[in-house]
């Protein structure tokens, strides 16, 4: 059983390294936008207000919106990166997250140590990383790429990798942004029969995303969020609705 | 295949229960030690990449130091190079891993910035990172200091093995430094450089190129620098002798204190560290 489950959650970024004061003359006195002062007098942008959902258990969920409506800060909070100023937040099921394809990886190491990495930041043994090395060969079809340090893949093959790697460990909560579409129409469909079938597997993914027919194909429900808040929340059609496929 | 056991985790900002937290980070960073030390690996083998002898430039570039450094001090001092060299050489190398462990300590978390942003990790892989990095480190310097015995055929005694929990201690005092600075240099930018600057003094005020008996009655204050104490832990067995139990005290009590201070921090800002780097 995965869920997420989240109520009131705030999440507050302070802007530490700039300079407070004229930033504070220049914005604050006229923001009726997201830059406040928290009660230490500390300029903090809101990147996610006051939201409450549920997510259960076989859902498909887009996160769609403008830029910087907060789609990849919900990801990361969802993911355990930040943590809430406000709220309560509850996951249930190991997370699988897609959200920086270079995360974690090592630009000198080749395709196989750095899923032996990618093991070891799971939490297994390197014996463990090795056995997960071969499925993802497979699944990647770098081919004789795999064994080549990945400072020298094109952007399509580390894609590629990390997608491999991030769905061969069977998440329950698998969490994407939307790099991923750079893999090539061939390894598309793949990854589409790999996703649906995670996802037929009674788990939740969570895609934020501006493609409209990709929410569409895949997703159950959509969540629309802008400003940091959610405008919409409901099937994809009824969030969708009057948008035109593009 | 590799599915977990569906495990839960809850977040209430009403009631963040730090100390919890902050113990299970700890007992986190260190069931990940594999991740830790293969990272530390790659670090030093990422320095050296391409090169013929590697790592092993960290040890030529500390002999030839010492051997200019010996000899031009043995004339400044008026000492005889026999019995100056062995002590300067042990001094110098122990003094380069303290410092290192220290300068590395500040970058222990802004360093890692790109993985502390994207995904959820213990805190204290970070820090066991730069323990363990300093660790290859200080194995490719120490034996030097056996070299230099030989040339001068000084006979270590039984004391050495007291150099290992000398050295444990140095571990301890690291990992915490590498807490405690790395997280108020995420926050304050400009306590790296000053942390670089005392760390020059502290070269000069710490009997490092100096002898202790050189500084006559003050001698017994010594201690009150951490610096010295720590170092003294390695250094005296080494050199032979104990140390004396007062050093061993100081040491203990100074990296008590440092730990203490680095849960405290550790303890009640956790959470703000990924949005500090």
């Amino acid at each position: 059983m995965a869920l997420v489950d989240v109520a009131g959650l705030a999440i507050e970024f302070p802007l530490y390294h700039h300079n407070a004061r004229s930033l504070k003359q220049r914005i604050l006195a006229s923001s009726p936008l997201r830059l406040k002062k928290d009660e230490d007098n500390r300029i903090v942008v809101a990147a996610l207000r006051d939201l409450t959902f549920r997510i259960g258990n076989g859902e498909r969920v887009a996160l769609v919106g403008p830029n910087g409506a907060g789609k990849t800060t919900l990801l990361r909070t969802i993911a355990g990166v930040y943590e809430p100023v406000a709220g309560t937040l509850r996951v249930e099921g190991e997370i699988g997250s897609l959200i920086d394809p270079a995360a974690g990886m090592d630009p000198l190491l080749t395709g196989r140590e750095n899923v032996v990495l990618r093991a070891l930041y799971r939490g297994l043994t390197e014996a463990d990383g090795r056995a997960l090395a071969d499925e993802v060969a497979g699944f990647a079809g770098l081919g004789e790429f795999f064994e080549v340090p990945i400072r020298g893949y094109s952007a399509g093959m580390s894609v590629r990798l990390s997608f491999a790697m991030a769905t061969a460990m069977t998440p329950s909560i698998l969490l994407m942004d939307e790099w991923f579409l750079a893999g090539d129409s061939d390894f598309m469909k793949k990854a589409e029969t790999r996703l649906s079938k995670l996802v037929t597997d009674a788990e939740i993914l969570i895609i934020a995303t501006h493609d409209m027919s990709i929410v569409r194909k895949w997703c159950t429900r959509a969540i629309r969020l802008e400003g940091g808040r959610i405008l919409a929340d409901g099937t994809v059609d009824e969030v969708l609705g009057a948008e035109t496929v593009t | 295949m590799y599915h977990a056991a569906n495990p839960v985790r809850e977040f209430d900002a009403a009631a963040p229960r730090r100390r919890e937290r902050a113990l299970e980070d700890l007992e986190g960073g260190f069931a990940r030690w594999r991740l830790a030390w293969a990272l530390a690996r790659g670090d030093i083998t990422h320095r050296y990449r391409g090169s013929v002898l590697g790592p092993f430039w960290l040890t030529i570039s500390t002999g030839v130091m010492l051997t200019a450094l010996g000899i031009l001090y043995a004339k400044l001092f008026k000492m005889d190079v026999a019995s100056y060299l062995p002590w300067l050489s042990v001094s110098l190398i122990v003094w380069a891993v303290i410092s290192q462990v220290v300068t590395d300590a500040t970058t222990s978390l802004t360093g890692a910035e790109g993985v502390i942003r994207q995904m959820p990790l213990p805190y204290t892989v970070h820090a066991l990172r730069v323990v363990f990095r300093n660790a290859v480190v200080a194995a490719h310097n120490l034996p030097l200091i056996f070299v230099v015995f030989a040339v001068f055929g000084v006979m270590p005694s039984w004391t050495v093995v007291l150099a290992i929990p000398g050295l444990l201690l140095l571990g301890v005092a690291g990992f915490a430094a590498s807490i405690f600075l790395g997280m108020i240099c995420a926050r304050f930018r400009d306590i790296p450089p000053i942390v670089g600057s005392v760390m020059q003094i502290a070269f000069f005020v710490s009997p490092v190129i100096w002898k202790p008996e050189m500084v006559g009655h003050w001698e017994p204050f010594l201690p009150i620098n951490p610096f010295f104490a720590l170092m003294e832990t390695i250094r005296a067995p080494l050199m032979g002798t104990t140390g004396g139990i007062v050093v061993w005290l100081t040491a203990v009590f100074w990296t008590g204190v440092l730990a203490a201070l680095a849960w405290t921090f550790f303890a009640r800002f956790r959470g703000r560290i990924a949005f500090w780097v």
